[in-house]
Parts: structure tokens; C-alpha cells; sequence
């Protein structure tokens, strides 16, 4: 008997606690912190801890799910984020196939999601379930036209390609091959490798033998390396471009002396120490400030983009919070209504202006052209 | 395509081959004496490569704990053993020298600047950190199961495979590591550059290999690891525990993998998950030599470290197919060549 009351007397107490909670605000958060991109993840998961705590009067809860790299995986989290925790929004998840998996049970059940992926396929071409989805990286025709312009001005004629064979190299490839043609610089080869290779050899002679004057590496994290260490070894001359996936510091412990004078464009955090003084600049330096302070490292660019979307939220929940309540679907729709409406919001990586149609919302006050000099990133001039 | 060309890819391929091989020929030589194919080889290979990288960038090296668990693990279960079988003072002794030695390494961990001291110095740690894992390993998973079907010893070999790529990513990070040559000089032969790295690649994959040929023919021990993997049960009735002979092999091949991973570490970049691709083209190399003949297998290796080379130049995007689907027509020959005998047990 007394069981059967303490028993009664708990549930009791967790049905209290359990709307009492319902007043608060919860916000899912699915990254890859294990598993193949768990460099991608990892430094979005410790970001979590440095997201907003309160907004409008209420206080954020969050609750970071890991989907191990794993499409399926990333689903679930999703279906049990949505179904079983009622969050009103999710930050996630990290890979960019997971993400065009996810779209829908956001979409279908009406859940504002924010995408901290590399891939614009998330939110190019809008669509009535694409509505949901907000980015938070610039996208890469973004980061791609940076590049073209320069190698324009540089009287770049011909160009090679390597990239991964995967969402990222590929889109790259079909973001250049555009990009190209329009400024008529010719590429004349263009290759792919994993990842894991332990050799890219091959690849490598084949651009050789196309010889062209400058090429591009399109590869995210620590693997943008070996083809361009590979290059030099085989005597390469011409002028290396680097994508924003190369933009953290691995790449230049890595690469040594190999990389030494590769152009690249990115975000600004790379180089916050060099660029002029902005609100953006200013919530930079304070992230990586917070995020070295409780991990002893600095933080990848990755880290960032799930730190920004913790920003848009904080600067849409006050509109959204005047017109419902926490937990309930009008309150999600709203939220994605004011997200859709943030205008000349700072963060990490940029200025935020949402569109209807730019669910990105980054303009060219989203990257800086960065060289490497003296085993450290410069601000290119 | 030119000379030139060819023999860049052949340089590469070679390369790659030899440590395809030295992989194939411990898989085989697990496999025939333990009937264990082992899967966690791979991460022996990018566990030498990140201790090594981690020792040169001074990075924390929290490997050591996992050998100082797993030893402290491996002595419990001994300490089991004694309680129950009587006690045994030659034992108990062996007990106390793994434990100094899991403290030992703890202490140099702790005590020298890692980063300066010579790369061959650095080489030895890395062998002496974790070599010890492999029959360690073998002890506290494989010994207690070690007559049940090879099909129990195959998902405990891959549990233990994704259990060490877990550790892998805790104890190295995400990020890929690479580490300085061993020298940097390069060798011109005519118009073409030969790496330095790539010599010693090859230069120590014979040694290892002669010497392990001269260990089997010519010992006691390797005689006795050779009787097992013929008949154990006879090898077993002439005196030779199968305890030891499964212990040695986990050491020979933990070694062999943790040397080939310091070997390519300054080659490539190696991820911690990177082990399973690598082993697994070792594996097709022990398939093309039926997982018998180390010979035929230390071939078919360099012969996929070559096709890989080359399939990379022709056709980038389709290189793991080709190399994978290699297997096919050797299993079909090898099943159509051979009597199929069924599982000794």
C-alpha cells in the first residue's frame, strides 16, 4: 500500500513538474558529436552550453541529442524531439544530408528548424516545407563568387578542381561550374577523393597534367590538406584556393609550409583580430572568448553556426511570445514568423537579414578573403 | 600517360601495397592460428599514427589510461583465475609485472617532454603503449570464448572494432593527424623524385616480413604458433597452450599494425576512423591468398595498393569499387579451386 502511494504521489509530482515546464521554452538541438563529421559536430555540441539561457522574460531550456553522423539516427531525434518533448523550435542537425532528410517532420509539424549545414539545398529552392528551415552558414555560391571574383582579378584563365565526394565537393563543383562560366574562366579538370584516402596521388598528376593556373580545393576540415600537400610535392606552381571548409586552424598545423599562401574565403572569425570594428566582430571575439574559457580551445567555425542560431532565436522569441504561449503550435508559427523577419541581426558569422525568400540571409558582409602567411591566417589585401 | 606518371603511381601503389600486406599477413596469421578474423586491426594502425602525432604536437596523450584500464582489467581476471584454480607463485608474479609495467608507462607518459625527444624514441613509446593492447585484448575478450564458433569470434571482433573507433574519436578528437618524416632527404633517379618516407615504408616492410618468415621456420615459438594454426588440438596435445599461442599472435599483430600506422603516418593524413578502409583492402590481399598462403596474400596486397594507384589516376570517383570488387572474381576462382572443408570443430 504505502508503494502503491509513494508511487501516486510521484507521478503526481511529475505531472506537476511537467506543466509547470510547459511554461518555459524548449529547444531541441541534434548535432554528429560522434561518427564520420563529428569534427563538425563536436564544436557544435560545446557550443550549446553558450546559447542564450532566457528571452523575453522566459528561460531557455535545451536539449542536445547526438545522432552519431547517421541520417536515420538524426530522424529519430527529430520525430522524438517534436513528438515526446514538444519543443517549440530545433538546432540541427549537423550533417547536410540528415538535414534534407529532417525538413519535413519539421515541416509537417509546424517546428521552426535551424540549420547550422553547409548545404544550400536546405533552403534553395523555397518550398512550402522549406519555409521551416532557417541557415545559419553562408551559402556557397556566397563564399564561391568571392573566390571567382578574385581569381577574375587575378587574371586567373584555367582552373582545376579537387573536391570530396560528398554533399559538399559535389556542390561546390556545381556551384563553381556556374560561377565559371559567367566570368569565363575555363576548368579543365576537375577530380574527386574521400576523405579517408590515404593517398590522392593519382588526382593529383591529373591536375598536373591539365595544368592550370590556379586550383581549387573543396574539402571540409583536416582533409582539404593532402591535396594540397600533395600538389606541392609534385611541384605545382600556380596559386591554391581553399574553401570556408578549410577554415580552421588543424588545416595550418597540418599543412606547414604546404599551405602557405593559399587564398581562401570565409567568416570573419578566423581573422577578428584584423577586421574593422563591427557588431558582428564584437560577438565573435566574445563566443570565442566564452567557448576557450569552458573548452580550452577555440572554437571551429562550426561552433558558430549553431551558436548563431541560438541568436536568431533569442532576437525572434520576444516578438513570437506576444501572440501565444510556449508549447503550442501557434507559438511555434509565430516564432517562425519573426525568425522569417529578423532584420540586421549580428552574430559569429554575419549579418542576419531574413527574407522570405533568403532563408540564409548573409550578404557579402559574410566572409573576408583570408590568406595564410607566416603559419598564421591574414586578412588578404 | 607517361613514364614519369607510371612511376609516380607505381611509387604510390607500392607504398600503400606494403602496408596492405604487412595487414594481410597478420590477418592471416590471427586468423589461422586463433580462428579469429580481426577487424580491430585497423585501428592499431591509426592509433600508432594519432600517438605519434600527439606525441609530436604535444598534445595529451590519454591512451595510456586506456592501457593502464585494460591491464588493470586483464590482472582482475587473473586474480580470479588464481582464487579459483589455487594459488601459483609464478603467476601471481606475472600479475605484478604487468601491473609495474602499466605504471611505469604512466609515469614516462607523465615525465618526459614528449615532444622533444627523438622521433625513434617517440616510435618506441608509441610500440610500447600499444603493442601491450593486443594480447591484452586477446586475454580479456577472446580467451574466455576462444572454442566457440568463428562466427560468436566475428561479432565479437567487430563489437570490439566499433568499441576502439569510439575510443579512437574520444582520445584523438575529430581532427586527422600527420606527423614529420623521418627524414627529409629525396633520392633522384633519373627525372624522378623518390620520397625518402617511401624507402623506409618499403625498406621496413621486408625486414618485418623476413624476419617474421625467419621467426616461424627457423624458433621454437614460431613453430609452435605454426603447429596451432595446422591442427590445434594436436598442437595442444604436444604441449602448447593455446592461451599463449593466442596471446602471441594478438601481439605480433598489434605490433605489426602500429608499426604500418608510425610507417604512413608522415605519408597521409589518418583520421580515427580511417583504420577500417585500410585493413579492409589488407583483408582483400588475404582473401586473394585464401587466407592460407602468406605469400599469394603479401602479392595479391601490393598488387591492390598498385590497381588503387592506378585506378585513382583513371577514375577518381569509382577507385574503392574497383578495388572492392576485385574480390569477387578471387572468391569465385578460390571456391571453384579449392575443396571446401568445413570448420575443423
Amino acid at each position: 500500500m504505502l508503494l502503491k502511494k509513494t508511487l501516486t504521489a510521484l507521478l503526481v509530482g511529475a505531472a506537476l513538474s511537467a506543466t509547470t515546464a510547459q511554461a518555459e521554452i524548449k529547444i531541441g538541438v541534434v548535432t554528429s558529436s560522434t561518427g564520420p563529421i563529428a569534427l563538425v559536430g563536436i564544436p557544435q555540441k560545446n557550443s550549446v552550453p553558450l546559447l542564450p539561457t532566457s528571452a523575453g522574460g522566459e528561460t531557455i531550456t535545451y536539449i542536445s541529442l547526438d545522432d552519431g553522423s547517421d541520417p536515420t539516427a538524426a530522424s529519430k531525434a527529430f520525430k522524438k524531439l517534436i513528438d515526446e518533448e514538444k519543443v517549440d523550435a530545433i538546432i540541427g542537425p549537423s550533417g547536410s544530408g540528415a538535414a534534407v532528410g529532417v525538413l519535413q517532420y519539421a515541416a509537417e509539424s509546424g517546428t521552426p528548424m535551424l540549420a547550422p549545414v553547409g548545404t544550400a539545398a536546405v533552403v534553395l529552392p523555397m518550398t512550402e516545407q522549406k519555409k521551416w528551415v532557417f541557415k545559419t552558414t553562408q551559402n556557397d555560391d556566397l563564399i564561391a563568387s568571392a573566390i571567382v571574383d578574385h581569381m577574375k582579378e587575378a587574371g586567373v584563365k584555367t582552373v582545376g578542381l579537387i573536391g570530396t565526394a560528398d554533399p559538399y565537393g559535389e556542390n561546390w563543383a556545381k556551384v563553381m561550374g556556374e560561377l565559371t562560366r559567367e566570368a569565363g574562366i575555363e576548368i579543365v579538370a576537375s577530380e574527386s577523393f574521400q576523405r579517408q584516402d590515404t593517398s590522392i596521388t593519382g588526382q593529383s598528376l591529373k591536375l598536373l597534367m591539365a595544368n592550370p593556373d590556379a586550383v581549387l580545393v573543396a574539402a571540409p576540415g583536416s582533409s582539404s590538406v593532402m591535396p594540397q600537400t600533395t600538389l606541392k610535392e609534385q611541384g605545382y606552381a600556380g596559386q591554391i584556393y581553399q574553401t570556408h571548409g578549410a577554415a580552421l586552424d588543424p588545416f595550418l598545423k597540418l599543412g606547414g609550409k604546404a599551405v602557405e599562401g593559399t587564398i581562401l574565403a570565409a567568416s570573419l572569425m578566423l581573422v577578428l583580430d584584423e577586421v574593422e570594428d563591427s557588431p558582428a566582430k564584437q560577438i565573435a571575439t566574445d563566443y570565442v572568448a566564452r567557448y576557450t574559457e569552458l573548452h580550452g580551445e577555440a572554437p571551429a567555425t562550426f561552433g558558430g553556426n549553431v551558436y548563431d542560431a541560438g541568436l536568431l532565436l533569442h532576437n525572434a522569441i520576444p516578438t513570437a511570445l506576444e501572440t501565444a504561449k510556449p508549447g503550442t503550435a501557434e507559438f511555434r508559427s509565430a516564432l517562425r514568423d519573426a525568425l522569417e523577419a529578423t532584420k540586421e541581426l549580428p552574430g559569429t558569422q554575419g549579418v542576419y537579414n531574413m527574407t522570405p525568400a533568403d532563408h540564409s540571409g548573409f550578404d557579402e558582409r559574410g566572409r573576408v578573403m583570408i590568406t595564410v602567411k607566416d603559419g598564421d591566417w591574414k586578412l588578404l589585401d | 600517360m607517361n613514364l614519369q606518371i607510371a612511376i609516380l603511381l607505381g611509387q604510390d601503389g607500392i607504398t600503400n601495397g606494403a602496408i596492405y600486406a604487412l595487414l594481410a599477413l597478420s590477418i592471416i596469421l590471427v586468423f589461422t592460428v586463433t580462428r579469429i578474423l580481426l577487424i580491430p586491426l585497423g585501428e592499431f594502425v591509426t592509433f600508432g599514427a594519432l600517438t605519434m602525432y600527439a606525441f609530436q604536437s604535444g598534445h595529451e596523450t590519454s591512451i595510456v589510461w586506456l592501457l593502464a584500464a585494460m591491464i588493470a582489467l586483464d590482472a582482475a581476471l587473473d586474480l580470479k583465475q588464481l582464487f579459483s584454480n589455487g594459488m601459483d607463485a609464478r603467476k601471481a608474479q606475472w600479475i605484478g609485472i604487468k601491473l609495474g609495467y602499466a605504471a611505469l608507462m604512466v609515469t614516462l607518459m607523465h615525465t618526459l617532454s614528449l615532444q622533444e625527444i627523438p622521433m625513434l624514441a617517440q616510435a618506441l613509446l608509441t610500440l610500447m603503449l600499444l603493442v601491450p593492447l593486443g594480447p591484452v585484448m586477446y586475454r580479456v575478450f577472446f580467451q574466455p570464448i576462444a572454442s566457440a564458433q568463428p562466427l560468436v569470434l566475428l561479432i565479437v571482433s567487430i563489437a570490439l572494432h566499433v568499441t576502439m573507433v569510439g575510443i579512437g574519436l574520444l582520445m584523438f578528437g575529430p581532427e586527422g593527424g600527420r606527423t614529420a618524416p623521418f627524414s627529409d632527404t629525396a633520392l633522384r633517379l633519373g627525372s624522378v623524385m623518390l620520397k625518402s618516407q617511401t624507402l623506409w615504408v618499403i625498406l621496413v616492410s621486408v625486414v618485418l616480413i623476413v624476419s617474421l618468415f625467419l621467426a616461424f621456420e627457423r624458433t621454437l615459438y614460431g613453430k609452435a604458433l605454426r603447429a596451432t594454426a595446422v591442427n590445434r588440438m594436436g598442437a595442444r596435445l604436444m604441449g602448447i597452450s593455446p592461451d599463449f599461442a593466442g596471446k602471441a599472435t594478438f601481439a605480433l599483430a598489434a605490433f605489426i599494425g602500429v608499426a604500418s600506422g608510425i610507417l604512413i603516418a608522415p605519408i597521409t593524413t589518418l583520421y580515427y576512423d580511417s583504420g577500417f578502409i585500410i585493413s579492409l583492402k589488407g583483408f582483400v590481399g588475404a582473401i586473394i591468398g585464401g587466407l592460407i598462403s602468406y605469400p599469394l596474400a603479401a602479392i595479391g596486397a601490393v598488387a591492390v595498393g598498385l590497381i588503387e594507384a592506378f585506378s585513382m589516376f583513371w577514375a577518381s570517383n569509382y577507385k574503392e569499387i574497383i578495388v572492392f570488387t576485385l574480390i569477387i572474381p578471387f572468391l569465385l576462382w578460390r571456391s571453384i579451386n579449392s575443396n571446401h572443408v568445413e570448420d575443423e570443430e
